[in-house]
């Protein structure tokens, strides 16, 4: 498959700082790729860089084809961008923030007119086609938000943790509409802190830190390629205690994290067999997901 | 791409100058109401109250004298105040700007609109001036048509040159340093309230390097139906500042926006 966006030995630097560090990315079209990492892992800016935005200090990178930045212009006639903060223009309407926006894409008031039932449809907002920006949502915003980067029809979508800030129900929406715009062919390439976010929307991920790509795979390949499939979380005081003492012998690796240890196992019968002996512990048994993967990659250290 | 490198503009700028047009008719009675008030009431309270104890001013009343300065100064406020506080909200506090480079607009385009933008209303703030003066029979000339161009140059004088202290500012206090060290001076110096042979001879020359001085210069003959000595001149250094503040603007928000 020929990739939408490539990027080759991106890199960009911010005084000493290197934010992009030779990042090589190929996503394919049609595709949901998901970029993770910590905060200031350089998500945002390779975002900005792959729009061409951003001019790399070194490096290339193409985008349906064009090079960027030198192309971008016309690349991104074809690019729709959910950004991190919402911009909506809080003077307009719903609907005016469409039709103002669609212009910027060099579309006919008649052609954007015609568009924007169905963008209205899609975010749920037709009964909102006149109101005030500053009287929606933070639900309805993001849904704008959005609707605003299809005004164009594009074909790929950057979408800047779409969901952050959003209540659950808010957040299965945006979901379902991310699903459908993947089943319609558009490539989708999404930045978020939420692991579940990723886990059921991308058929790819990336993980970053520190301005490079440490792995990269679907979600079921990250999970059994970098960590045993099976967790067991014990909780209660005496549990960092008890893990110098035990938990070496029945996992495979564990980790201590305040008052809780994450024990990594192929087999947990022996370990919940010993944790029912115990007195005084909780504990969870479930299987690795996404955010072990993560964690492990990345560290549990803040990120601030 | 350097920062330095020559400004490229395209047509796109013409949609970022309808939203802003589109934000302004929601909000054009109370917009036009200040645009007016303001410099009218300055006219003619000075030019009556102050003119009564005058003899005539270069050979006219001091309100006819005081009329071609008010149509120069509520230009300049007009396209100052837009492209300070209205530019400033639009870059930083909605970020606006933000969401036009999403798409295939480039800064280039922004900051030519915005320019244009403040000077459009700057240019509706000149004409609402003039309109008064007309109606008041203070200009008989049909020389005083040339003061709608005239006001546009100046809008787009003071707009670039507000938009360098935009790209600057690190918030909206900033731009009291600009009203305070170059606004008010301009307005006080340039001839606007007096002749600028009032002025001790090493203000003249300071007033002289002015751009308000050279709008005042070819205002006011205009609106008495005389040519205006050394228009070239004048005209030349309005566009120099307009040009060359443009491109200084552009560069620091080159600068200020490359992230």
């Amino acid at each position: 498959m020929s990739s939408i966006i490539r990027a080759r030995k991106l890199q960009k630097s911010y005084g000493i700082f290197r934010v992009v560090d030779g990042l090589d990315l190929d996503i394919r079209r049609g595709e949901c790729f998901g970029l993770l990492g910590p905060n200031g892992a350089g998500k945002t800016t390779t975002l900005r860089l792959l729009l061409g935005l951003t001019e790399p200090d070194g490096g290339s990178a193409e985008l349906l084809d064009l090079p960027v930045p030198q192309a971008a212009r016309e690349a991104r006639i074809r690019v729709g961008v959910v950004p991190q903060m919402d911009n909506l223009d809080p003077d307009f309407t719903v609907a005016e923030n469409l039709l103002v926006y669609g212009r910027y894409f060099g579309l006919s008031d008649t052609e954007i007119n015609a568009r924007i039932p169905d963008l209205l449809d899609f975010a749920s907002l037709t009964n909102k086609r006149d109101a005030r920006v500053p009287t929606l949502s933070g639900g309805m915003k993001r849904r704008l938000t959005l609707a605003r980067a299809l005004v164009n029809d594009p074909d790929v979508i950057f979408l800047d943790e779409p969901t952050t800030g959003l209540d659950p129900q808010a957040r299965h929406l945006i979901w379902q509409r991310l699903r459908e715009l993947t089943r319609q062919g558009k490539t989708l390439l999404l930045t978020t802190h939420f692991m579940d976010e990723a886990e059921r929307l991308c058929h790819r991920l990336a993980v970053m830190d520190n301005g490079r790509l440490i792995a990269q795979g679907s979600p079921q390949d990250l999970i059994s390629g970098h960590i045993e499939p099976q967790v067991v979380e014990v909780f209660g005081e005496p549990a960092a205690e008890w893990a110098h003492r035990h938990a070496g012998h029945f996992s495979e690796r564990f980790e201590i994290s305040g008052e809780t240890v994450f024990c990594y196992v192929r087999d947990a019968q022996p370990l919940l067999a010993e944790l029912a002996r115990e007195e005084g512990l909780r504990y969870l048994h479930r299987p690795a997901n996404l955010e072990d993967v993560f964690l492990k990659l990345t560290g549990r250290e803040m990120r601030e | 791409m350097n920062h330095y490198r020559f400004p490229q503009p395209s047509l796109r700028f013409i949609p970022i100058w309808r939203r802003n047009w589109l934000v302004w008719r929601k909000v054009a009675a109370t917009s036009v109401i200040g645009h007016l008030a303001d410099p009218v009431i300055y006219m003619l309270g000075l030019g009556y109250g102050l003119g009564s104890l005058l003899p005539e001013m270069n050979g006219m009343s001091y309100l006819t004298f005081l009329a071609a300065g008010t149509v120069c100064y509520s230009t300049m406020n007009s396209a100052t105040f837009e492209a300070l506080y209205s530019g400033f909200a639009r870059m930083h506090e909605q970020r606006t700007w933000d969401a036009i480079m999403n798409t295939p607009v480039t800064l280039d385009d922004i900051v030519l609109s915005e320019m244009l933008w403040a000077a459009t209303k700057s240019l509706m703030a000149g004409l609402a001036v003039l309109l008064v003066i007309w109606l008041m029979g203070l200009s008989h000339s049909w020389l005083s048509l040339w003061m709608i161009p005239l006001a546009l140059l100046v809008g787009l004088t003071f707009a670039a040159l507000g938009l360098i202290m935009t790209a600057l500012a690190p918030s909206y206090d900033f731009f009291m340093y600009y009203f305070t060290l170059v606004v008010t001076p301009m307005m006080l110096l340039c001839g606007v309230f007096f002749p600028v042979t009032q002025l001790p001879e090493s203000l003249q020359l300071f007033a002289a390097i002015l751009p308000l001085t050279h709008a005042v210069d070819l205002a006011r003959p205009l609106m008495n139906g005389v040519v205006p000595a050394e228009t070239g001149f004048h005209l030349l250094a309005l566009c120099a500042y307009a040009g060359l503040g443009f491109y200084v603007a552009l560069v620091l928000f080159r600068r200020r926006l490359a992230r």
